[in-house]
Formats: structure tokens, C-alpha cells, sequence
């Protein structure tokens, strides 16, 4: 007996907008490479159906400061490098290979180190002059430093084609202004909410900036936090954005490090827990776990912290992107 | 939704002068307003001002010019249809319209599968308009089947079920509403189902509320497309509810701006 497969390809009426970070000598800029996230025609992997032009990128996080808060997992890799930018976005390009780099400036949290915005241009002009891929700059996080921090950093970075974030429903404003002014791209912030997802799309959209600049960030859970909420919301989003509601069809970036390095599976010796195994083993495996749940949902653009969570996320979207086991 | 602008048609006063005297100034005006507006398609329709299909030719070419919308080429006659599809550059556009009478079918239905057009059909036959359930559903289902016979699938199908002044036929807004929903029966995918809107505000005072509220009810049913006035704030505004109540779209605060940014970018 013969079974009949029915087939259900389909084809979606829309293209998910591809976005292009950093810009070589060409392009105005002094990168030597750029990456490009975005431009599927299908849900992620569905290679039978449609096209995922872009390989999913990953980009390595590294702060303006000494981030005294990781725990001894990802302080040993890059110990002796952190606490200077420009040195430990070298180490990240030079020893594990990474695409992108991810500049969070936590010093210029206004509860921390409360460092001036100028400190914070040196710094991201101190990783652009080490390394030649792109840079991603995330703020501190407190809406009103940002806005005084940006200025200085987006002229700062001017025609580097820098991805700049986030933007929110209550500082929009600015950096739209701004990624305008000095060519840069965006991230939209949006916290756990597919309907405020779409609303600060429509804020950047209707002051005039570019959907084609636009990343969504629908913010990032790990792996026992949370993360099939955000999953069946970047599920949605993509299926809305193919179908044609416009707004929403940008590619999608998740924060791994920050959210998995703060949690217990990632960070506590086994000491402490009998039996969850080597630290060392499992905080990588949690934040490469969670890595590759968000590919599977959609995720275009990854914010990832170590080195081997790093190296296992890539391998696995190798095959997933059809290359050999 | 999708939004077919009716106003580039000779019924209108400045459109028969533009065609009379090749002036494409109103023509151009209307298709950017239409556009702009958010309509997916721009009707154009030579009505009786012309008997020259190159008449025909000559609007989509000035709409093409003025905007990259999808064009809707509106006549009852055949040569005129052929002489508009014809002058399509290359975009999407939809024959408006054949009816289910066979002649009409036997010329339309290929012309749409040979110039890769959608077809809107009038759920009508020779004895005119339907004025029950079922004569709308056996003629849709006549141009259903003609249309999947020649290799015209579903999507690129549109039936109207025609929908008439509520002034003169107030009966026939339920007789519609009803075989709205039973046009969605035909496939999986459905077929898109279309009115012509304005028909049923025809001669009455409070036009622009009649309209809207049978458009949502017929939307609640299952109609997913309508020749309209796009450039009614009120209607399109009311569309964009719709579809959230629908669940079609996702809410945002600003769902309206986002229903008229959907053109474009």
C-alpha cells in the first residue's frame, strides 16, 4: 500500500526585512567585515519550504567595565582581558572567532560606576579601533542616562553602521533622531508583550525611521525562566511579519548571556547543588540551550557571553542550516 | 482586508473630463490619495464615458505611473478588460469583473490564468440579480468551478455576492450576510469573498454609518474584501477594529496607524 504524503509547504505573501551591521571602508566605515541577519521567506530552518538567506549571527558581550558580577564560569576565559574593552574585544575576535562584538555599557549605570558619556564614547571607540567586525553598543539601561549617553557615543561611532539599543516606548525619540543623524541601526525593546512589541515599532516607524534598520528585541528569558513565553511570542511575531503585517517583519535579537549567567543552573557550584554536575560543564550547556531554543524560534541576531557556549550555539546551527553533522 | 479604491471611475465627473481630455491630473491625484489611504488595489473603470478600449489602456498606464498599487481593471466589456490588462507592467491586478454566465466565464477565466490577473466574479447570471440565498451561492459556485477547471486557484478568485441599496432591497443585506458565509464553505482555503460597498448606502442620509456597520457584520461572516471609498477615514478605521476583534491582527496601542502604514515600505 502506498501512502500518499500530503504536501504542506507553503509560501508566505512576505519577506522578513535583512539588516546589515557595520560598514567597511566603502561604505563609509573602517569595518572589515559586516554581518547581515534577516531576509527569510519561511519559519526558521524550513528549508524545504522557503529561504533563510542570513545565517543566524552571534555576537560576544563584553562591558565597558570590569563586570564584577559574573560568575567564575565566563570570568576565567577572559581573565586578564576584561575590564578593558578594546583588549577583550580583541581576545573575542583573535581567540574564539566571534562575527560581532556587543559593547553593554553598564558603567555608565547611574547606580554603579555613573560613568560620563564620554567615558563611554572612549570605550566603544577603543573597540573599534582593536577589531574590524561590528560593534554593538547596549545602554546602560536607565532611560534618562541613555539619552545623555547615546548622543556622544552614536556621533562617536558616526558611519560605522553600529547596531544602537534599545529603544523603548519612553526614549525612542532620541535614538530614532540619532541612528538617522549618524547611520546607525536600532534595537526595539519591548518587555515580554507581543502588543508593545508592535506598538514601538509604530513609534520608530511614524517619526520616520527606516522598518529596514529596525531589530525586534521581545526581550529574553533562559532556560527556566520564562522562556516559552518569549518563544510563543517570536513565534507569532514571525508568523504575523510573513503573512504581511509589515510592522513587525524585522529580523529578531535575543540577550542570552545576561539572562542565563543570572541564573542558578548557569552560576552555582556543584558544591552548593549535589548533583546538578561541573559548573563549568553546565553553565556553558544552559547558555548554548538557551541559544538554541530562540534560533528555533526565530532568533536572528544572539548576545552571547562564553566561549564554548559560543562554539556549541554555532555548531549546532551549522547543521541546522544544512551543513554536515 | 483587503481594499479595492473605487474612485477612479467616470461615474465620477473629474474622472470622465481627465479621460475625455487625456488628462491624467484627477487620475494621479485619486490613485496617490487611494494609496496613501492604504488600499491594496485601485479600481479603474472607463464606465459609459468611453466605448475605446485604448481608453482603458490609457488610465492604468497613468495610475501606474502615479503609484506601485495593484490594479483592478473595471468593465463590462471584454475588449475593454483585455486592452487594461494588457497595459499591466508587470504587477498584480484583478479582472473586475465576469459574471456567471458561460459566455462571459468562457473568455474571462482565461484571460485572468493567461495574464496571471485574479478574477472577480458577480454571483449574477442572464436573469440579473439574485434575490435570494440561493441563487447567489449556485452562481458563485458555477464561477468557483469554472475558475479551478481552468487552473485558477482559490486566492486568486474573488466572489461578490452582490450587495444592493438597503434603501430600495432592505431583504437582501441578510440574503448577503448569508451567503457570505456559506461562499466560505466552498474550499479550504477559501475563495476571497467581496462587496461593492457603497451600493448599500445608496440614496440613504446616513450613508457612511450604514456602510460601515454592514462591513464589519459582513467581516464577523467571513468577507475579506470590498470596493470602497479607502480614503474614508471612519471606514478603514473600522476595518482596522475589525480585524483586531477578529483576531487577525495583533493589538497595539496604535493599531490604526498600523493599519494605514501596511502600504508602502
Amino acid at each position: 500500500m502506498t501512502v500518499e504524503i500530503p504536501d504542506v509547504t507553503k509560501s508566505w505573501p512576505h519577506a522578513i526585512s535583512a539588516v546589515t551591521i557595520g560598514a567597511t571602508a566603502d561604505e563609509g566605515g573602517t569595518r572589515t567585515s559586516t554581518i547581515t541577519v534577516g531576509g527569510e521567506t519561511t519559519l526558521p530552518f524550513y528549508h524545504f519550504e522557503g529561504d533563510m538567506p542570513h545565517t543566524p549571527a552571534i555576537a560576544m558581550e563584553i562591558w565597558d567595565i570590569e563586570p564584577d558580577d559574573w560568575p567564575d564560569p565566563i570570568r576565567e576565559p577572559f581573565a586578564g582581558v576584561s575590564g578593558s574593552p578594546g583588549i577583550w574585544a580583541k581576545a573575542c575576535v583573535d581567540e574564539f572567532g566571534t562575527q560581532a562584538i556587543c559593547l553593554r555599557l553598564k558603567g555608565c549605570d547611574p547606580n554603579g560606576a555613573n560613568r560620563s558619556p564620554e567615558e563611554a564614547a572612549a570605550a566603544a571607540k577603543a573597540v573599534i579601533e582593536a577589531v574590524g567586525v561590528p560593534l554593538i553598543v547596549w545602554g546602560c539601561g536607565n532611560a534618562d542616562k541613555d539619552n545623555e549617553v547615546f548622543p556622544v557615543v552614536a556621533e562617536a561611532l558616526s558611519g560605522e553602521n553600529c547596531l544602537l539599543g534599545t529603544i523603548t516606548e519612553d526614549n525612542y525619540k532620541t535614538l530614532t533622531a540619532l541612528g538617522t543623524a549618524y547611520g546607525h541601526k536600532l534595537i526595539a525593546e519591548s518587555p515580554v508583550d507581543i502588543n508593545m512589541a508592535k506598538q514601538i515599532n509604530i513609534l520608530a516607524l511614524d517619526v520616520g525611521f527606516p522598518p529596514e534598520n529596525l531589530l525586534i528585541y521581545p526581550s529574553t528569558g533562559a532556560l527556566g525562566y520564562g522562556i516559552e513565553y518569549v518563544y510563543s511570542i517570536m513565534e507569532r511575531l514571525r508568523i504575523a511579519g510573513l503573512k504581511g503585517d509589515k510592522v513587525v517583519a524585522m529580523p529578531m535579537l535575543c540577550d542570552i548571556g545576561i539572562e542565563v549567567w543570572g541564573a542558578k543552573e548557569a552560576r552555582a557550584p556543584e558544591s552548593e547543588v549535589p548533583g546538578w554536575g561541573d559548573v563549568l560543564q553546565r553553565g556553558p550547556m544552559w547558555e548554548a540551550s538557551t541559544a538554541i531554543v530562540y534560533l528555533l524560534a526565530g532568533a536572528d541576531l544572539l548576545i552571547m557571553r562564553h566561549p564554548e557556549a559560543v562554539r556549541m550555539t554555532r555548531e549546532m546551527l551549522g547543521r541546522l542550516m544544512g551543513g554536515s553533522e | 482586508m483587503i481594499l479595492i479604491g473605487e474612485r477612479i471611475n467616470a461615474g465620477f465627473k473629474d474622472i470622465a473630463a481627465a479621460i475625455r481630455e487625456k488628462d491624467p491630473t484627477a487620475v494621479t491625484k485619486w490613485a496617490v490619495a487611494q494609496a496613501e489611504a492604504g488600499a491594496d488595489y485601485l479600481d479603474v473603470n472607463i464606465g459609459a464615458a468611453s466605448r475605446d478600449p485604448a481608453d482603458m489602456a490609457w488610465l492604468v498606464e497613468v495610475v501606474q505611473k502615479a503609484v506601485p498599487t495593484k490594479i483592478s481593471v473595471d468593465s463590462t466589456k471584454v475588449d475593454a478588460v483585455e486592452a487594461g490588462l494588457n497595459a499591466i507592467d508587470g504587477r498584480g491586478c484583478l479582472i473586475n469583473s465576469t459574471t456567471a454566465e458561460p459566455e462571459k466565464l468562457e473568455k474571462l477565466v482565461p484571460m485572468a490564468v493567461e495574464h496571471n490577473a485574479s478574477l472577480l466574479g458577480l454571483a449574477m447570471d442572464e436573469q440579473g440579480s439574485p434575490q435570494n440565498v440561493e441563487r447567489r451561492v449556485e452562481n458563485a459556485a458555477m464561477i468557483f468551478m469554472a475558475a479551478v477547471e481552468a487552473g485558477l486557484p482559490p486566492e486568486r478568485l474573488f466572489l461578490d455576492p452582490i450587495l444592493m441599496p438597503i434603501k430600495f432591497m432592505q431583504e437582501q443585506a441578510v440574503n448577503v450576510l448569508d451567503a457570505i458565509e456559506q461562499f466560505t464553505h466552498l474550499s479550504d482555503p477559501p475563495p476571497h469573498i467581496s462587496v461593492g460597498l457603497s451600493n448599500i448606502g445608496n440614496k440613504v442620509t446616513e450613508r457612511g454609518r450604514v456602510i460601515r456597520t454592514f462591513l464589519v457584520m459582513a467581516m464577523a461572516r467571513g468577507l475579506d474584501a470590498a470596493i470602497c471609498d479607502a480614503c474614508d477615514k471612519e471606514l478603514t478605521a473600522a476595518v482596522a477594529t475589525a480585524e483586531l476583534v477578529l483576531n487577525k491582527e495583533i493589538y497595539s496601542d496604535s493599531y490604526v496607524r498600523a493599519f494605514r502604514m501596511r502600504q508602502g515600505t
